[in-house]
């Protein structure tokens, strides 16, 4: 899309600020609506959206697919850590209570946080993970004959 | 707000057993995809499932006794919370599947390395842990959606297991499609099932629904949630008429993913058939009385004979052998539709004992594909003598496979006839007996082929490596351990049966 002048303007001032609401989302998830899977796909457009109007070559060169694999399965293991945390400390799987236990609504917070953190980053991956699986393909039709 | 002091008591690592059960593999899957390294993959895999193994013999020593162990999922008691709750019914189902899943792991490196395209590794065998963590979350969960979530996070790794085949052969990619849309239809039709009983009862814990719908009694909604749930586990299952997406499916798959698929995943969706039928749902309702005895077990009798038939007539040894399955499962519906403490443990028994027999023979079409490139009887012409010990075992699991006296096979086939009898429906067991003879026939094609027919002139065929042939004859020496020593299999099972009726007020 080298000759979309103001798609190219519109999406690079756009990409910033889908990025810090995509972090608003994830973060103020446990006051307002939102969260780790909102968050993640609210992210991955920010990169999609690169890679449609630029190239994939481009988004590639920022976030490389070895990566995006690599943040999907950090992302689960975030989630998982967490629980193990609680498990070593003497509580359930999961009990998030374990973070803070003289005050247990602390600790629900902190670990409802850690594991939001988790599922936005796994999203994220996955997502742009399946847009790199079509978009990489080879093209029926050169993007010029447009 | 003020410090609060709460009460707690540390747990241990004993009491977090439940728990690691599944958590061992899970989190095995997702770093052999952060170290990403093909080299390692194998040996984390096979850690964490042995580690598995170890976790569910301790839980089976804990619960065969007839006790039940509960697991409260981030301290939320049931039946608000997620509840792991380990009784010896799923205990043994757990051991099944550990220790099958185990003993492929063994067998698969080489297997693998010749089926599976080299870029592809750490990412396949992270699949497979992810199947492994998701038959075990089945297994062990006592909340009815838990189920659902673990039975799609299984067969979503399956899908993508299955797929792999197409290295081989590209109608590996129509067979997982095929198994995709049908194992999608199945657990939709399981999840409305659990939204009607949630429906009727307003919980999700499993104990929990059942003590509701004894209370209540047997309405519409109840009567829609159990037939929704029945078709949709029986897909899983491949029950009768639901089965077509399995042969296919189990032919294309890589040898060891069907070694793995035959040995626990039809088992553990039979398991949750059991759990519905007999703990959630009481056999004593009419309703289900008349499902079992007029849908599931013709449904069943027609499995076994039909199934086999079409065995006879394959001329793919593991084409043979998916549609083998198809039958089996039919000797297991048989029992459970029965509705006796003999018929059940005949059914459990059986679930166990068909697990090692495929096993045992999936792995020896994995060494034949490996070595001879292909597991048409035309490839595997007079490998009898060049193959011995492959052969060999293929000999010790068929002769399981038909329930020869000494095999594993013959003791649940025994069980099986034992319990038609008790119910006085001598018909039925004479109709066991006769489907035994369709697997003479098609087990005996095989050995024919292996041992009668002249090896092709050049052929340079190669008996298997020892890590296949290793685990693959442990799968068949436990054939015959089990069909001698019946001690252990029988006292589990009919633990397992005695707990599963327990609950049901219209059979005692």
């Amino acid at each position: 899309m080298r000759h979309h002048l103001i798609l190219r303007v519109v999406t690079k001032l756009l990409i910033g600020s889908i990025m810090i609401f995509a972090l608003y989302v994830q973060f103020h998830g446990d006051y307002s609506p939102g969260g780790g899977f909102q968050a993640g796909v609210i992210m991955a457009v920010g990169f999609i959206i690169y890679g449609v109007v630029f190239s994939l070559e481009d988004v590639q060169r920022v976030f490389p697919p070895w990566l995006v694999h690599k943040l999907a399965a950090l992302g689960v293991l975030l989630y998982a850590g967490t629980g193990i945390v609680s498990l070593f400390l003497g509580y359930s799987y999961l009990d998030y209570t374990a973070l803070s236990p003289h005050h247990p609504v602390h600790g629900q917070h902190y670990g409802i946080i850690l594991v939001e953190l988790g599922v936005g980053i796994t999203v994220t991956g996955v997502m742009v993970t399946i847009y790199y699986a079509f978009t990489s393909r080879t093209p029926i039709m050169d993007d010029e004959a447009w | 707000m003020s410090t609060e002091t709460v009460h707690h008591t540390a747990l241990t690592l004993a009491d977090h057993l439940p728990a690691l059960q599944v958590l061992v593999p899970f989190i095995a899957a997702p770093l052999i995809v952060l170290f990403g390294r093909r080299g390692i993959a194998w040996p984390i895999a096979l850690a964490s499932s042995a580690t598995a193994f170890a976790v569910s013999i301790l839980l089976l020593s804990r619960v065969i006794d007839g006790s039940v162990i509960s697991y409260h999922m981030g301290g939320w008691e049931p039946p608000l919370g997620i509840e792991y709750r380990v009784d010896a019914a799923n205990a043994f189902v757990l051991l099944l599947v550990s220790a099958m899943s185990t003993l492929v792991l063994l067998f698969a490196r080489e297997s693998v390395e010749a089926e599976v395209s080299a870029r592809h590794h750490a990412l396949f065998y992270s699949a497979y842990l992810l199947c492994l963590s998701g038959l075990l979350g089945v297994a062990i969960t006592g909340d009815a959606f838990n189920v659902f979530v673990f039975l799609e996070i299984s067969s979503l790794a399956t899908y993508v297991l299955i797929a792999q085949g197409s290295e081989r052969d590209k109608r590996a990619l129509t067979a997982s499609y095929d198994y995709l849309i049908m194992g999608t239809i199945g657990a939709t039709f399981f999840v409305i099932g659990i939204g009607f009983l949630y429906m009727a009862t307003g919980t999700l814990n499993m104990a929990d629904i059942a003590d509701r719908i004894s209370e209540q009694g047997s309405n519409r909604t109840i009567r829609a949630g159990f037939a929704f749930i029945v078709v949709g586990v029986g897909l899983k299952v491949a029950m009768y008429p639901l089965h077509s997406w399995l042969p296919n499916a189990y032919t294309y798959a890589p040898s060891m993913v069907t070694a793995f698929l035959a040995a626990t995943a039809t088992k553990v969706a039979i398991y949750v058939l059991l759990r519905f039928v007999f703990t959630v749902f009481d056999p004593g309702f009419l309703f289900e009385f008349n499902t079992l005895g007029y849908i599931i077990l013709p449904l069943a009798i027609v499995a076994m004979f039909a199934a086999s038939f079409i065995a006879v007539f394959q001329s793919d040894f593991k084409r043979m052998l998916a549609y083998s399955s198809v039958g089996q499962i039919g000797y297991i519906l048989l029992g459970i539709a029965m509705l006796s403490q003999t018929g059940l443990t005949a059914a459990i028994v059986h679930l166990f004992n068909h697990g090692i027999t495929k096993a045992a023979l999936f792995m020896a079409v994995g060494a034949f594909v490996l070595t001879a490139k292909g597991s048409f009887y035309n490839d595997i012409q007079g490998l009898g003598r060049r193959m011995p010990l492959t052969s060999a075992a293929v000999v010790v699991g068929g002769l399981s496979l038909i329930g020869v006296p000494g095999t594993a096979g013959f003791v649940s086939k025994w069980l099986l006839v034992e319990a038609a009898l008790e119910n006085g429906w001598w018909p039925v067991a004479l109709l066991v007996v006769a489907s035994s003879l369709l697997a003479v026939i098609y087990v005996w094609r095989v050995l024919e082929v292996l041992y009668m027919q002249p090896t092709p002139d050049g052929s340079t065929v190669q008996e298997a490596p020892m890590s296949m042939l290793a685990p693959m004859w442990i799968a068949a020496l436990a054939c015959v351990y089990f069909g001698l020593d019946t001690d252990v299999t029988l006292t589990a099972a009919a633990t397992a049966a005695e707990g599963l009726l327990a609950g049901s007020t219209g059979l005692q």
